[in-house]
């Protein structure tokens, strides 16, 4: 029953890398924001690992591995380079809970999948790719900070402002509907 | 434990990251506290959300061909890895293997899920006294049969020059996810494929690729948005030749 995570010992890259296929195509899709330019990034990802696996260690994970590949050939792209602005305050902010507000709950039950998307298409690329990587890819918290090569104390407080940025623009959306009607 | 304390600690808990003790600390806590388990409920959900709202795009099959060819012509590595690995500290390893099996204990339990469920279903149609609800050898009769029973449609292999026979196929359901369950067979065998559209929860971002369960062999990946399990008590080489079959023709 155990599916390694590890990568096995005489796999080809084409038996590791072509299952990640589909995963990575909808990260780089989410990055990018555009078809053609997420089929760019796919394909620049395939070929720099392709070049660079006889670098990689067997044993240690893959996934994190093409991840970083995509995610690095994406911020040195033309749209990366414009993106890709830094969190100030990630390492030193504090884990403060969420208030629990009722009418916040009730909002994000009903959150349909589009206003979700819009929300997720319009928070900073740093926030977007960590929810992503945790909620759709479901990597640990060891496996994101591999892939984004930052600590595990920094995944943990950006995942928390990702989280609460989102929160707070389904809530501004929701208040923009009331106004609307 | 107090509810301050526990805040804090749900993202953590609903990633499924707490050390045992905290974890079992925090789910004692949420059974006893209403305002903590709605909280955490609140939060589950978002996760849900973002997780279902997040699988959105599915690359063209231009693509996959591309990328297909790209890495297709690139031989086995050698097994010089083993020296460089043997050469890394111990504790360096310890710790590496510790995190991996943190990650793998919490992706077993919902592989275990999925996989116990379509084990399930690949028993239950063949203990049924009418396993089949299309009885037929023929693609061009069993693929048709499906339309307008689930919401989406497949392709099936030619299988002249295999092994495998097709013996028809039933609509089943995943997760509350309807799909469609054919069966094979080889020699005295039979072999279920289950096909579900990529987007339930439950199967959404499922590693693929071949795992044991329970005296089974399996194989699932994802084609053209579409989820494809191989489940039987057949060889995993028969698991798979079925499995490249479908893969050629989807």
């Amino acid at each position: 029953m155990e599916v390694p995570d590890q990568a096995l010992p005489n796999a080809t890259f084409a038996e590791l890398a072509m299952p990640l296929f589909d995963q990575l195509y909808n990260f780089a899709r989410w990055l990018t924001q555009d078809t053609a330019e997420a089929e760019d990034l796919v394909q620049e990802t395939y070929a720099k690992a392709l070049r660079g696996f006889s670098s990689f260690q067997m044993g240690t994970n893959f996934r994190a591995w093409m991840y970083r590949i995509l995610r690095n050939s994406f911020l040195s792209s033309r749209t990366g380079l414009k993106v890709a602005v830094a969190i100030d305050g990630d390492a030193d902010e504090s884990l403060l809970p969420t208030e629990n507000a009722t009418p916040e709950s009730i909002l994000i039950e009903q959150a349909d999948r589009e206003a979700v998307q819009q929300a997720l298409t319009d928070l900073p690329v740093p926030f977007r790719e960590i929810l992503l990587l945790c909620e759709v890819e479901e990597m640990s918290y060891q496996e994101i900070a591999e892939t984004l090569a930052i600590p595990i104390g920094t995944v943990m407080s950006r995942l928390y402002r990702a989280r609460k940025a989102l929160r707070d623009l389904l809530q501004k959306q929701n208040q923009g509907d009331r106004h609307g009607m | 434990m107090a509810c301050e304390q526990g805040r804090g600690q749900l993202d953590a808990y609903l990633d499924g990251e707490l050390e045992a003790a905290e974890d079992n600390a925090l789910a004692t806590h949420l059974r006893i506290c209403a305002s903590c388990a709605a909280d955490a409920l609140e939060r589950l959900q978002m996760k849900r959300s973002v997780q279902m709202a997040g699988n959105r795009y599915a690359a063209s099959a231009q693509l996959r061909n591309r990328i297909a060819k790209i890495v297709a012509a690139k031989p086995r590595r050698d097994s010089s890895w083993r020296w460089k690995i043997l050469a890394v500290p111990a504790l360096s390893l310890l710790v590496l293997s510790v995190a991996v099996n943190w990650y793998v204990g919490r992706e077993n339990a919902r592989r275990q899920r999925v996989y116990s469920e379509l084990a399930d279903l690949h028993v239950a149609a063949l203990a049924s006294a009418t396993p089949l609800d299309v009885v037929s050898t023929d693609r061009h009769t069993v693929k048709p049969w499906f339309q307008g029973k689930i919401p989406f449609t497949f392709n099936l292999p030619d299988l002249q020059g295999s092994e495998f026979t097709l013996l028809g196929g039933r609509v089943t359901y995943l997760a509350q996810t309807p799909g469609a369950h054919l069966i094979y067979q080889i020699r005295k065998h039979q072999v279920s494929v289950f096909i579900f559209q990529d987007r339930g929860e439950e199967t959404a971002s499922l590693p693929s690729g071949q795992v044991h369960a329970m005296s089974f062999n399996a194989e699932n990946w994802t084609q053209g948005g579409l989820r494809y399990f191989v489940v039987g008590d057949v060889s995993a080489d028969d698991i798979q030749a079925l499995s490249k079959l479908l893969q050629s023709a989807g």
